[in-house]
């Protein structure tokens, strides 16, 4: 039993600590929010160039590991700095169902361009009555000759206006919600029939909802068989989950240190309200949310990493989200009411950073659609 | 970073479990399932078995007969023995008491006690909270007056756990009544056979007399009897609170008590022509505390590997106590909805050894809001849930 980092996972910390610290202060990163493409392109080069977009890679297809764990340390940084760059969207949503379909032709210049930070990437596979259930897909694909034609409508497709190539989850055969006939394609974002409409999200990122209205491609835009695309999705999904799940916990530290900064120094009735024992409990609490979320994450990591089989891997993605989501409600709220009014304003970064942590509990199904997913394992 | 045992501890865990299956009696394992206590003969006699393995206290020193583990082993023994359901023994001489007099006591002393508790002759007791002293500890007020080479001690003690069994109680008593109230404090152990001491049985809420409140009536104690220096008695209680933590989360009997309730949720009608397991709001219950359970888990175990690269225990033991003893109610209050109607019986004798009557049922459910009762202590003892709040607080936030 060893919880401490490889030297690799301390290298990975330092090196987001230190850019953090160098160059993600709260008004840079709101400067970033603002300008057109709502991430810095400078950030984005120099993370492909520290290596950081091979983390999520084996290193057979030319990255660092693909280990959760190594994912879980990064993501966690990302989280304590609220960093809005793109990285889920590339490289753990669109590199990962690359890197588990393509074939090894379009996979080595694909990932091969995504690693050195050449080509920007979405992932559409959420639609608007499909909530958490990936295989909910109606968003068709129909053979017509030598061609493949895409018609419907993705939603909440994280990096859509930004990217060059969409990876679109759209259904060859089948019933709306049957676990057959689902497979993705890949998009060039200017194809004829597709439209982003374009928005930012509550927390901050670049996102849009993709219509596809009589697309046409030919079968190399296919990744993988035809109609057999869901398992991949899924595990992406699980290790994408782990991810934001690593990203809540680092965001909920935050959180946390700075609602006990807040209240040693703020005075009320003569003392700092940190001397009340009403809200020393509730930081108390906090803490402890703060903890047992960290405690599934490492749990949920390391069991993506081991040889478990993929039920037991499911299971416990669905027990850290679960608890996570948890946290995120507790911690992220009190971290709001402790600070008061100054906290319900866009002048503090712990407004940021709840709104930041209510889009992650979101993100991949929130805490109640895991307790259930867990239980039906 | 992984959770795996390695080779030898994984050999070890085999071991104890093969121990347990063998050794710990089957007569006292139904019994534990029932939710039926041991006798003090029986306790004695598991704890006896423990010794002669050499397996009673493995949190001594190996010099004094501890087992001379690592901080792994010492969790896999715990955990295999609450899998079982085969009870620690009982705290007040092996963790409590016991670590005291190793670091504070004087060499007669260590061997005038330490030995007997190992092999379970001496039967001790906890003389800390008073009437008026409960989670403000420091204000007791039980006196202890020097007279020549002895002390008599006035006052009284509550929520002494099994005193009734008891041969010794270590007593937090005052000896300065005119400093600063930690100052004045100091560690006495009293022999129950001592003229002047008396017994009042408290009734808790689940029938059974579990604590008494325990009299001092100018009971006369060998100044021999003193651990460590007169006044210091503050110092020594809290080195006691911190052994009495270790073990505080209960994983191993909260895995017990949660396959417990799946297999109760599943063999409960509905009344609908289903079971519980299957009724969608308890089900979505039991995800959650499976899910807290495995989060709880992990928090325990950063925490042991942390203490086998040498660190000290710290505040998060405060965690632990918190969360498992909520975790451990909210099962004790889910085995009370299952039971539903049936939960509804007074009968705690048919629970006590002996019972000769029909039983009332169906299976234990008659116990299940005796235990809910029971264990509402669990949030409340070995410093409350709000203490350890403030542990936390002072010791990690900073506030």
């Amino acid at each position: 039993m060893d919880f401490s980092y490889t030297e690799v996972q301390q290298m990975l910390q330092d090196q987001v600590q230190k850019f953090v610290q160098k160059s993600y202060d709260f008004e840079t990163r709101n400067k970033i929010i603002e300008s057109e493409k709502g991430y810095s392109e400078e950030n984005w080069a120099l993370f492909a160039e520290l290596g950081w977009l091979t983390v999520p890679f084996s290193e057979e297809d030319g990255g660092l590991g693909g280990s959760a764990v190594d994912l879980m340390v990064m993501m966690e940084e990302f989280g304590k700095a609220n960093l809005v760059e793109p990285y889920l969207a590339n490289a753990v949503l669109a590199g990962g169902l690359i890197s588990r379909l393509a074939g090894a032709d379009s996979k080595a210049a694909l990932l091969e361009s995504l690693m050195t930070g050449g080509v920007q990437l979405a992932c559409a596979y959420a639609e608007t009555g499909s909530r958490f259930n990936l295989a909910n897909v109606s968003t068709v694909a129909n053979t017509e000759g030598d061609a493949i034609v895409l018609n419907g409508e993705k939603v909440a497709v994280l990096n859509a206006a930004n990217a060059e190539k969409i990876l679109v989850v759209a259904r060859e055969s089948g019933a709306v919600a049957d676990r057959e006939g689902i497979s993705v394609f890949i998009v060039p974002a200017d194809a004829d029939g597709l439209s982003v409409r374009k928005f930012p999200t509550i927390d901050g990122r670049q996102a849009g909802i993709v219509k596809l209205n009589g697309v046409t491609l030919s079968a190399t835009n296919r990744l993988g068989a035809a109609g057999t695309a869901l398992s991949a999705l899924e595990e992406v999904i699980d290790q994408a989950t782990v991810g934001v799940c690593a990203e809540a916990v680092g965001a909920l530290e935050m959180l946390l240190r700075k609602t006990v900064e807040y209240s040693k120094t703020r005075n009320q009735f003569g003392v700092p309200i940190g001397t009340f024992q009403a809200l020393q409990h509730r930081m108390a609490d906090m803490f402890i949310e703060c903890q047992l979320a960290r405690s599934i994450t490492i749990m949920a990591a390391m069991k993506l990493d081991s040889s478990a089989s993929p039920a037991e891997k499911t299971k416990a993605v669905s027990a850290a989200k679960s608890k996570v989501g948890k946290a995120i409600q507790l911690v992220g709220q009190e971290a709001i009411q402790i600070h008061g009014g100054i906290g319900t304003t866009e002048e503090l970064d712990v407004g940021h950073y709840f709104k930041r942590v209510t889009a992650l509990n979101v993100l991949f199904g929130d805490a109640d659609f895991h307790s259930e997913r867990f239980a039906s394992y | 970073m992984n959770a795996d045992f390695t080779a030898e501890e994984l050999a070890f865990q085999e071991e104890v479990r093969t121990f347990l299956q063998q050794e710990f009696p089957q007569e006292f394992k139904a019994k534990v399932d029932a939710g039926i206590r041991l006798t003090k003969e029986e306790t004695v006699r598991w704890q006896k078995i423990l010794y002669k393995k050499g397996w009673a206290a493995p949190n001594w020193p190996a010099e004094y007969g501890g087992t001379g583990w690592t901080a792994t082993q010492k969790y896999i023994f715990a955990t295999e023995m609450g899998l079982i359901g085969a009870p620690e023994p009982v705290a007040f001489g092996m963790k409590m008491v016991a670590p005291v007099i190793m670091t504070y006591g004087t060499e007669e002393q260590k061997q005038r006690f330490l030995p007997d508790i190992l092999e379970s002759n001496v039967w001790w007791c906890q003389g800390y909270s008073e009437p008026n002293s409960g989670s403000d500890l420091a204000s007791l007020k039980t006196t202890a007056v020097r007279d020549g080479d002895e002390y008599v001690v006035n006052g009284s003690k509550t929520w002494n756990t099994y005193g009734q069994y008891a041969d010794w109680i270590f007593c937090l008593v005052r000896t300065d009544s005119t400093v600063k109230k930690q100052e004045g404090i100091s560690f006495l152990l009293i022999d129950m056979k001592s003229p002047g001491i008396s017994l009042k049985p408290i009734v808790l809420l689940d029938g059974h007399a579990e604590v008494n409140e325990v009299f001092f009536d100018d009971v006369r104690v060998p100044a021999e009897n003193l651990i460590g220096e007169e006044n210091k008695g503050w110092t020594y209680a809290k080195l006691l609170l911190t052994h009495e933590r270790t073990n505080i989360a209960g994983v191993p009997r909260s895995k017990r008590r949660l396959e417990a309730l799946k297999r109760t949720a599943a063999n409960t009608d509905d009344g609908f022509g289903g079971n519980m397991a299957n009724n969608a709001i308890f089900a979505r219950k039991l995800a959650d505390v499976e899910i807290q359970l495995q989060a709880l888990e992990y928090a325990e175990l950063r925490t042991l590997a942390a203490l086998s690269v040498g660190k000290a225990p710290g505040p998060e033991s405060s965690i632990l106590k918190i969360v498992g003893t909520e975790l451990a109610q909210q099962m004790d209050e889910m085995f009370v909805e299952l039971a539903g109607y049936h939960c509804l019986p007074f009968v705690p004798e048919q629970f006590e050894d002996g019972f000769q009557g029909e039983p009332i049922g169906p299976g234990t459910t008659a116990a299940t809001a005796l235990n809910y009762f029971n264990m509402r202590k669990l949030s409340i003892f070995g410093g409350s849930n709000e203490i350890q709040r403030n542990i936390i607080c002072k010791a990690v936030l900073g506030l």
